[in-house]
């Protein structure tokens, strides 16, 4: 292999995929401690790898989090850390959900529509932390956090009193009116798979092109990388702050998407909670970029999907959970730890490559 | 505790790798105690990477250090500092929101009663040093506002609070006029005069000859020669350093354009505290077609200001920019940069580079829009690097490829890059900030010899620099900065480095009496 820029990428993904081997390490401790069976939980975890059905159902889980992870990383790039992707999620959702179930349209382009509204809708919520940063130096680590209390309010507000109907057949359930079969986004594998999956996998491409082989990625990550060489070369740097959170923000609206259009077709509390911040964690492992993201978006969809199968075993399915966890945090210490040991090794590589050139 | 008659500093057959590079090569320097001890040599000769060395930043593949005349390892340079030695960098390491107090307790910071920092015992300290030093300023200042010259002083002040005996000053004077030099040089040679030690890396053959005690060479990774003032003369310096003569500097043989390229008319910039007075008042300026203007002053009189409002990136009080006729006022920055205007920036790192990314996409930064180097809303990858290569080339950048980061460059390297940027637009007008700092003589003659041929061609450049030898030599006409305000204007061929200093301090200001 005689490429280096392949050479460090491949040392990249070993060490996100060095974390969660030691994240499953430490998971093990902690069965053994309760007095549970490693062995017997992880080959149980493990063999659910084998059934179709857990894979269809891996992908669909893995749908929301490619997408979520997908508007973090953008704003990474730009070093703006967008923790407002729940909130920006939660209002898109509602919104599309009011708004797609008021109007009248042919199949496709019903559907294209709402996605339209909730990238709109997104994007005009994280636009509010991009305003604040630009106009009053407001950090947007603080803004987006802020953004999610008030999301979360408003909208709950806003259901609770204006748009919830009582569903017929089910009646403890209360939802928004249901959107027409016009706006439901097909299934892949029935019930199983929705097709937001191939959505999904679409804009990981988008995104890897936009950010890596355009002008306009350029502009983003010489923002990212040096804001000040950026601004004196004439990218105004207000100018692609907003930008780039109000791409975050449409991105944000589609994590949702799945759960409405795909799987629920009304909007109702709790629909896909948890998703915006979860995306966090697949960026991070990721290393943001498109191709870490997709692996690790399938990664946490997995543990998601088979963890039910522990529970079979009287195992509880919460050690998934608690292995989310140890990823995330295995990962930050071992990039770091992998990041120095690839500078030596790359020293070493060229000490020896000199020498050898001195002796002939 | 030093033995007698031992070296301050012996580093001997020392060898340090870099991916692709042999930074230095067996090299050896032996530094006697209270003396000022120069280290001189082209631009990626291996200075700095010798002085990160022995400051502990990196270990040698090869060699050994003693200090005082003990062997010894440094793991960091927090072991460095322990055993006396100090370092001011190339690149200024000051955290501009933190006060000139704070950045020098950084991580050293007194701890009084129940843990909690001791500031006052700090300030006294620091204001004894500092009036030891002969200087004087408020410790609560933000380091942001200072002017070069005085970050420089903090540098220097922080490396003695911890206690240094062995300084090494990394390029110190780059950044420096004159008058501020002969400051710097009186603060040496009163610590050397209490007995410590400075090693001094510059490229200005004039001030080494005439301050430094003892000056060893290096070419190439190596050490080639020590020798002291009194035994070589600027000519034999430079020819050990580069290994051949130097050309002579041509005289101008075309004539100034009629056209102006560059119009500033009772520009006016607001000061950056709210209140403040103006940072710059009235200025008006023309630049012609294939003329060079110089602006001297001593830093932080406006010149940064004068740039950024050319470019567009600070908002006028007041007045007009013009670039060929042509009204620019209000326009975005990138749209000035199309219409012609090209910039060397006054801190390569802070507004030139991207430091993580490769030399290719650092050639391309601000030229993004360029049909040559993309195709429609696409980078055009392999066009942009065809055109990395042609500028290491033809401004001679020393790198493995166009492929490497740009922090791997030597500082005068990542310099030669920038310009060779910034000229590659076939630009218009060029505003240069110090366009040769820290870049060694002979690639300065080259950079010289690239403006002296593109103004030949009819480029206008408003030249920024602290090198009279630079301003009196390449401009056409000089323009004095005092305060904010064009306070002079002078002909080159009849001012000298004295007179120039004159009118730099604000002595005399009287625009008329110097025509
Ligand atoms: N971190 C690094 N990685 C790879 N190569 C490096 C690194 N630092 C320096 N080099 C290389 O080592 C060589 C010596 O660099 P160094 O910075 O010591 O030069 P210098 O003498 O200080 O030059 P200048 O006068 O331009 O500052 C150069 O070829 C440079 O490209
Ligand atoms: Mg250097």
């Amino acid at each position: 292999m005689k490429n280096p820029r392949l050479q460090r990428a491949m040392v990249t993904a070993a060490s996100s995929v060095l974390a969660v081997f030691v994240a499953l390490a430490i998971s093990a401790i902690i069965l053994l401690i309760t007095g549970k069976d490693p062995v017997k939980a992880y080959s149980t975890l493990f063999g659910a790898a084998g059934e179709s059905r857990v894979l269809q159902g891996m992908a669909n889980r893995a749908t929301p989090l490619m997408i979520s992870a997908a508007a973090v990383a953008i704003g990474f790039k730009m070093n703006l850390f967008n923790i407002g992707v729940e909130g920006q999620m939660r209002v898109a959702l509602l919104t599309t959900a009011v708004v797609g179930a008021a109007v009248d349209l042919p199949p496709v382009l019903h559907v294209a529509f709402c996605l339209v509204v909730a990238m709109t809708a997104g994007a005009l919520w994280a636009g509010i932390a991009g305003w604040l940063k630009v106009k009053r130096n407001v950090n947007e680590v603080i803004s987006t956090i802020m953004l999610n209390f008030i999301a979360l309010s408003l909208v709950a507000w806003a259901f609770d009193d204006f748009f919830r109907v009582e569903s017929p057949t089910e009646s403890l359930l209360v939802k928004t009116k249901e959107l027409p079969t016009s706006a439901w986004f097909p299934d892949l594998v029935d019930r199983r798979l929705n097709g937001m999956f191939i959505v999904a996998i679409l804009l990981l491409i988008l995104f890897w092109v936009v950010v890596w082989k355009t002008k306009f990625g350029f502009r983003l990550r010489a923002s990212g990388g040096n804001s000040g060489a950026a601004r004196a070369t004439g990218v105004n740097p207000k100018k692609m702050i907003l930008i780039s959170m109000l791409l975050s923000g449409a991105i944000a609206g589609l994590v949702g998407m799945r759960a409405l259009l795909g799987d629920v077709h009304a909007y109702q509390n709790n629909l896909a909670e948890q998703q915006g911040f979860n995306g966090i964690a697949v960026a991070l492992l990721g290393r943001n970029h498109p191709l870490g993201i997709f692996f690790s978006a399938l990664l946490f969809g997995f543990l998601g999907e088979a963890s039910g199968k522990l529970q079979l075993e009287d195992i509880p399915k919460e050690i998934t959970t608690i292995m989310s966890g140890i990823i995330v945090l295995a990962v930050v210490i071992i990039n770091e730890a992998v990041k120095r040991w690839d500078n030596r090794r790359i020293q070493r590589k060229a000490t020896a490559e000199i020498e050898a050139e001195v002796k002939s | 505790m030093s033995e007698a008659g031992a070296l301050a500093v012996e580093l001997s057959g020392i060898t340090k790798r870099f991916p692709g590079v042999v930074a230095n090569y067996n090299v050896s320097l032996r530094v006697r105690p209270g003396t000022i001890h120069a280290v001189v040599g082209e631009n990626g000769a291996g200075k700095s990477t010798l002085m990160k060395t022995l400051y502990g930043m990196h270990q040698p593949d090869e060699g050994s250090i003693a200090v005082n005349g003990r062997g010894i390892t440094f793991k960091s340079p927090t072991d460095a500092i322990a055993a006396g030695i100090g370092m001011v960098h190339q690149h200024f390491k000051l955290a501009d929101n933190l006060s000139i107090l704070e950045n020098i307790i950084l991580g050293n910071e007194p701890v009084g009663r129940r843990g909690r920092i001791d500031s006052e015992a700090a300030k006294t300290r620091l204001t004894e040093l500092a009036a030891s030093l002969g200087v004087s300023f408020d410790v609560d200042d933000l380091v942001g506002t200072l002017g070069v010259g005085e970050r420089q002083r903090v540098e220097i002040l922080k490396v003695l609070y911890r206690g240094a005996q062995i300084l090494i000053l990394d390029e110190p004077t780059a950044v420096l006029v004159p008058q501020e030099v002969e400051e710097l040089f009186a603060t040496l040679k009163r610590l050397v005069a209490e007995g410590r030690t400075v090693i001094f890396i510059s490229h200005k053959l004039d001030e080494v000859l005439r301050y430094c005690d003892e000056i060893t060479v290096m070419r190439q990774g190596t050490t080639v020669a020590t020798t002291t003032p009194s035994q070589v003369d600027r000519r034999g310096l430079a020819e050990l350093m580069v290994g051949s003569d130097l050309p002579d500097p041509s005289g101008r043989e075309t004539p100034i354009g009629s056209e102006v390229v560059l119009a500033v008319s009772d520009l006016s910039v607001a000061g950056a505290a709210a209140g403040a007075k103006l940072a710059l008042e009235d200025i008006s300026l023309s630049v012609r077609l294939g003329e060079i203007v110089g602006v001297a002053g001593v830093e932080g009189n406006g010149q940064f200001e004068l740039c950024e409002a050319i470019l567009g990136l600070m908002p006028l009080e007041s007045g007009r920019v013009e670039i060929a006729g042509r009204d620019l006022t209000g326009v975005e920055t990138r749209e000035r940069i199309t219409s012609g205007l090209s910039y060397i920036p006054f801190d390569r790192h802070r507004e030139g580079l991207l430091l993580d990314a490769p030399l290719w996409e650092n050639t391309m930064l601000g030229r993004e829009d360029e049909p040559t180097l993309t195709s429609g809303p696409f980078i055009g990858r392999r066009k942009a690097e065809a055109d990395a290569r042609e500028i290491i080339r033809r401004f001679g950048v020393r790198t493995p490829s166009e492929q490497v980061p740009a922090f791997a460059l030597s500082g005068g390297n990542q310099q030669k890059l920038v310009v060779g940027r910034e000229m590659a637009t076939n630009p218009m007008i060029l505003l240069a900030a110090h366009p040769t700092r820290g870049v060694d003589v002979g690639a300065q003659a080259a950079i010289w010899e690239e403006l002296r041929h593109a103004r030949d061609h009819g480029l206008g450049v408003l030249l920024i620099s602290a090198d009279l030898e630079e301003l009196i030599g390449l401009s056409d006409r000089i323009v004095v900065m005092f305060d904010g305000r064009v306070t002079a204007e002078l002909d080159p061929r009849r001012a000298t480095p004295e007179l120039l200093g004159t009118y730099m301090t604000g002595e005399i200001q009287d625009r008329e009496a110097a025509r």
